[in-house]
């Protein structure tokens, strides 16, 4: 007869009618597959932790947020943020979805080029431009989002004396009603700056004004923050038109759509608060199409969403490594995973399933990573089944900005695998090594 | 090592302790820890029976059966 599963024996107090900080009922559901593969066998392949892409979940929000913009604009053009995750097997799948490129960087441009991203598909934002990429991305048609006037001048040097001509947008801050205003990107609207920007841009023979660009912020929950910045736009479209007889291409929102994650210390759970691609594409389009443009002269919208399409497709598996009592009578567990493969655990309540079946009992614990150092706490507090060593968890919706802003700290990073559309799984970053990481470095002579 | 005598136990996993007003829940295998104490069963007579049922190793189950105790005793369900 085969022995039967064990689980840490535990016993909780109940506090009737006073429901817990984490509300009445916590219900923590197991997950023993990912996009239809068993955990057990990803980790069994490839290792705990491992990272989990899946392209389906990946599809299916492209999909969505299309469907939402062209349902309701004509011209919409989608633009990956490489910030975001750029992993190239991932950004790969944007493109094939019709994506072009979101650069912030001489490195991302590079990269979505060798992805095979046309130069005149990549939009190239960011304060920090050089004057070598700068030519580059004039000569290859790119996109380029004036961020400050010493940019603005750079550039007009550059085409001056290299006799070429850039194709230019400005990035444009506001005030939309919302804290922290994100002032410190791009020129302002309401001192004038962008205005001024745009006058010295139209009468610049070598810049082509094509855009205007703006990113109000991340996790922005508010709908009526992008009807007032697209209105806004709009209407810097319209004093162009007027003045210049010069209608722009396009209008870009940037990113900043919420994602379905909870954000740290949030009492309602972002799965109900999150607004829908629908909301957020009715407060945008009808912003632009009930200004002043003329019909026939609508521009493409273009947007630049990151954390919203990513964050449900990637999953983190890992395993539990110990338990242990806090003087405080709290129960602590310590998992494989921790915040330098986790960066998002410092802005999100992550949720976290158990593999497999548990008793349904629950009890507040601390979930903290395996690093020696005070600040790797994946959960301050959650209640959680008793996990038991060597049992093993999935920690969803961590697509966005961890596999860009991972740290190499303390241990190397594990491995990335992505789950295609028939249920094959591939990988597409191998776990790193220590020859990986010492690769880049020189020992002087007299420490050898 | 002995339950206090008025803990009240149900079959579902509740315990209920009069003297105090708290009650709380156990999972399966707190309440067969529990049971097998009210039988009168010693720790390591409890450790044998539960290695021979589950699929865990020695250390791993004593570990958890001692924190198990101390959850019981800072409840103040144990005799002193
Ligand atoms: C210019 C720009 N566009 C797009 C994004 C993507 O934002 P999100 O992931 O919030 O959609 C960012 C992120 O900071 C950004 O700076």
């Amino acid at each position: 007869m085969s022995k039967q599963l064990f689980e840490r024996p535990t016993i909780t107090k109940l506090t009737p009618g006073v429901p817990s900080k984490h509300g009445a009922g916590t219900v923590i559901a197991p997950m023993p597959l990912i996009d239809g593969v068993k955990v057990d066998d990803l980790i069994e392949q490839y290792g705990s932790p491992v990272y989990v892409f899946s392209e389906r979940t990946i599809r299916k929000a492209m999909e969505d947020i299309k469907r939402a913009f062209s349902l309701r604009y004509q011209k919409v053009q989608m633009a990956w943020s490489y910030k975001t995750n750029y992993l190239d097997s991932i950004c790969r799948i944007f493109h094939k979805e019709g994506s072009w490129a979101e650069v912030v960087s001489g490195f991302e441009y590079d990269k979505a080029i060798r992805n095979g991203v046309k130069g005149e598909n990549i939009l190239f934002n960011g304060p920090a431009k050089s004057a070598l990429e700068l030519e580059k991305a004039a000569r290859n048609g790119s996109f380029i989002h004036i961020d400050h006037f010493d940019e603005l001048f750079m550039l007009s040097d550059i085409c001056m004396s290299k006799n070429i001509e850039a194709r230019v947008a400005i990035r444009v801050n506001m005030d939309i009603g919302i804290y922290p205003k994100w002032d410190r990107f791009g020129l302002n609207y309401e001192n004038g700056e962008a205005w001024d920007a745009i006058n010295r841009i139209m009468n610049n023979p070598k810049l082509k004004l094509m855009g205007l660009h703006t990113h109000i912020g991340t996790y922005i929950m508010s709908v009526d923050a992008y009807r007032i910045a697209a209105s806004k736009l709009a209407e810097l479209a319209c004093s162009i038109a007027q003045k210049f007889d010069h209608y722009i291409s396009y209008i870009d929102m940037g990113g900043g759509f919420a994602s379905k994650n909870t954000l740290r210390g949030a009492y309602l759970s972002g799965e109900d608060t999150t607004p829908s691609f629908e909301e957020y594409a009715e407060a945008i389009t009808s912003a632009i199409i009930n200004s002043q443009i003329k019909p026939d002269k609508l521009p493409t919208l273009i947007l630049e969403t990151g954390r919203a399409l990513i964050d449900n497709a990637g999953s983190i598996a890992g395993s539990v490594l110990a338990n242990k009592r806090l003087s405080d009578g709290r129960r602590a567990t310590i998992v494989d995973v921790g915040v330098n493969l986790l960066f998002t655990a410092f802005w999100y309540d992550h949720k976290i399933h158990p593999v497999s079946n548990h008793s349904g009992l629950v009890e507040e614990t601390t979930i903290y990573g395996p690093l020696c150092m005070n600040i790797d706490v994946l959960r301050p507090s959650l209640m959680f089944p008793s996990l038991k060593r060597g049992d093993r968890f999935v920690i969803t919706r961590t697509g966005a900005y961890n596999n860009t802003q991972w740290l190499q700290f303390i241990t190397t990073r594990p491995n990335v695998v992505l789950i295609d559309q028939n249920r094959k799984v591939h990988l597409i970053r191998r776990a790193e090594t220590l020859e990986d990481v010492a690769a880049n470095e020189f020992i002087p002579e007299y420490l050898g | 090592m002995l339950i206090k005598g008025n803990i009240a136990l149900s079959d579902n996993g509740f315990v209920f302790n009069p003297s105090s007003g708290d009650s709380f829940t156990m999972n399966h295998t707190g309440k067969e820890v529990i049971m097998l104490i009210k039988e009168g069963k010693t720790i390591n007579e409890i450790i044998e029976l539960m290695l021979e049922k589950y699929d865990v190793d020695k250390m791993t189950l004593e570990r958890y059966l001692l924190d198990f105790m101390n959850d019981l005793s800072s409840n103040s369900l144990l005799e002193e």
